[in-house]
């Protein structure tokens, strides 16, 4: 069996800029994929050209082998979560998610039991008769959510769908996005630029840059093998030193020297309390300014402390300036 | 700070008071008393004129005025609907187009309804092209009917029905669009089934600001209708004029204002309801 989507050198030009640049990806079945990448890199064009919103440039979109160009978005068999959900403000919860079956040639008990189920799984079967307007933001997602499910797209795209939660919400929503994305077995294409979100809920990610693609891979590779600094440093922040980059929860600090030696002479500038952790940031004798980051019930080190900071070879990432 | 809205305020209730409550409460005085020799009135009080008002002649015109303006109304919404959603769509153009449908009111609407009569009577513009053309053999009968009537109300009232289904169609979320489409739903589905619904409030307003004064319209329906369609306007400056039966007019003229009364306390309680 082929890959489920397919892009092949999808480009898309506008007369100011250059949205999306030669994109070459493949997407497998049931797969949690996501676009990762800061804002402007392309990955919501990605999606909109996906979903049949803009018409690319040049390049060719395949949806289980079939290309999809020429198609309107209401032949493709993809369908979208917005980033503000664009719920129908004048239907309510069940009318909303019935949208789509009304026009599919879906036979009434089979989209009954859909809808059922997707009322079920989503825990909205209490709030059918509200209108969109009633709901909490995490109501309005889940709602989204059912409304795009119940169609059995073949992939679903998901636009920064965690965005418009507060910090607290977006954390648990996106741990139920991805139970769910397991239950239904549909492939997830979800945007984001948020790296922490991207690691913890994907099985690939492509990170983005300027409209062109930077790397893919598992989470773990995108994190620990890096291909370039850019994408080193977006996936989470990095000390680098003459080329070599050492990640803070991979720098060793302490009062005295590795007993082994190889440890570097540094001085502690500030200490940093992040809530589960501490960021101390200490300046080398070379001038560098490196961070290192250690448990919240470590012993603190003091401003202008002499310090010893080290760390193992293997977690070195040995980059090209890009 | 009481008095300082008071003072703000007092502008506006003077003019209701003086200009709006007070003719309106001798219109209701003159309805209730009896017609005078040569115009205006005398005593004593009746209620006849009301009951006049139930009688099959005028019961039918104030019906007939009715159809007209509903069919007015349909029509400026058939015609008004597509021009506002164009004009929603058009980006930076759409200032341009909205000065073009505003336009005509920098005319007299005197000389534009002159206007449609030199086009459409028998010697006018479209006949004679007609004629000349070898189409036709008698001039077509364009004026002085309900059509030509019609014609005109629509061709006057086609801004009121515009302007407020374009700031409902502008408003209008456009990825609620793409989220139909993207559900399955064509666009003819999407326009029933999403733009319609919401832009209700657009066409509720449009159609009492076209229904009102097409309800009550004079100049058009005398113009372009003549001597053969008499509407409720024509009727009521027939009492005042060649009539001369005030009273009569007077309660003519407050059933049509009742009418109108009755539409726009409909529409607040929706709007109202709708707001809970």
């Amino acid at each position: 069996m082929g890959p489920l989507l397919e892009l092949r050198g999808l480009t898309k030009h506008y007369p100011s800029h250059c949205a999306v640049d030669g994109l070459t990806l493949t997407i497998g079945e049931g797969e949690f994929f996501s676009l990762l990448g800061p804002s402007g890199c392309g990955k919501t064009t990605t999606l909109r050209l996906i979903a049949g919103f803009e018409q690319p440039s040049s390049g060719e979109i395949l949806l289980r082998g079939a290309p999809v160009s020429g198609l309107k978005p209401y032949q493709r068999n993809v369908s979208t979560v917005f980033q503000n959900y664009a719920l129908f403000p004048h239907l309510d919860v069940l009318s909303n998610i019935e949208f789509g079956l009304r026009h599919q040639r879906v036979e009434a008990g089979e989209a009954a039991r859909r809808v059922a189920e997707l009322l079920a799984l989503l825990e909205l079967e209490n709030k059918q008769r509200r209108r969109p307007a009633e709901l909490s933001g995490g109501e309005k997602q889940r709602v989204a959510l059912a409304r795009s499910l119940v169609v059995h797209p073949a992939v679903l795209l998901l636009d920064e769908p965690l965005s418009a939660l507060d910090p607290n919400l977006r954390k648990q929503v996106r741990n139920e996005l991805r139970a769910i994305q397991r239950r239904v077995g549909i492939a997830f294409l979800f945007v984001t630029h948020d790296q922490e979100e991207a690691l913890s809920i994907s099985d690939r990610i492509a990170l983005l840059r300027e409209g062109r693609l930077v790397q893919t891979g598992a989470p773990e590779e995108l994190y620990l093998r890096p291909n370039c600094r850019f994408a080193a440093s977006f996936l989470g922040p990095v000390n680098w030193m003459n080329g070599i980059g050492v990640r803070p929860e991979a720098t060793v600090i302490s009062p005295q020297p590795h007993p082994a030696g190889g440890s570097r002479p540094a001085v502690v500038l500030n200490c940093t309390f992040l809530g589960n952790c501490f960021h101390v940031a200490v300046r080398l004798e070379s001038g560098e300014c490196f961070t290192a980051e250690i448990p919240r019930q470590a012993a603190l080190f003091a401003p202008g402390q002499p310090v010893h900071i080290w760390w193992d070879k293997r977690d070195e990432l040995e980059l090209p300036e890009l | 700070m009481n008095w300082l809205r008071l003072l703000f305020m007092a502008p506006a209730w003077l003019f209701l008071a003086l200009l709006f409550l007070l003719p309106l409460g001798i219109v209701a005085c003159y309805s209730l008393l009896s017609r005078g020799l040569y115009g205006g009135v005398m005593p004593p009080w009746t209620a006849g004129n009301w009951l006049r008002l139930a009688e099959p002649l005028y019961l039918e015109i104030l019906l007939r005025s009715a159809a007209v303006a509903a069919a007015s109304t349909l029509l400026c919404l058939a015609l008004g609907f597509p021009l506002a959603w164009f004009i929603a769509q058009s980006g930076k153009r759409r200032n341009l187009w909205l000065a073009l449908v505003m336009l005509p009111f920098w005319t007299s609407f005197l000389v534009r309804t002159y206007a449609w009569m030199f086009l459409l009577r028998d010697t006018g513009l479209i006949n004679s092209v007609l004629l000349a053309a070898g189409l036709i053999r008698e001039p077509l009968p364009l004026l002085y009917n309900y059509g030509a009537v019609i014609l005109g109300l629509v061709y006057s009232y086609l801004p009121f029905m515009v302007l407020p289904l374009y700031v409902t169609l502008e408003r209008l979320d456009k990825s609620l669009l793409e989220a139909a489409a993207d559900l399955g739903a064509r666009p003819w589905h999407s326009l029933w089934q999403v733009v319609m619904p919401l832009a209700a409030p657009g066409i509720r307003a449009g159609a009492l600001l076209v229904f009102i004064p097409c309800l009550g319209a004079y100049l058009t329906p005398d113009l372009l209708g003549g001597g053969k369609t008499i509407l409720a306007g024509t009727l009521i400056q027939n009492q005042f004029s060649s009539a001369r039966d005030w009273p009569f007019g007077s309660a003519l003229a407050l059933a049509l204002t009742g009418i109108v009364l009755v539409a726009l306390v409909f529409e607040i309680r929706r709007k109202q309801e709708t707001l809970l």
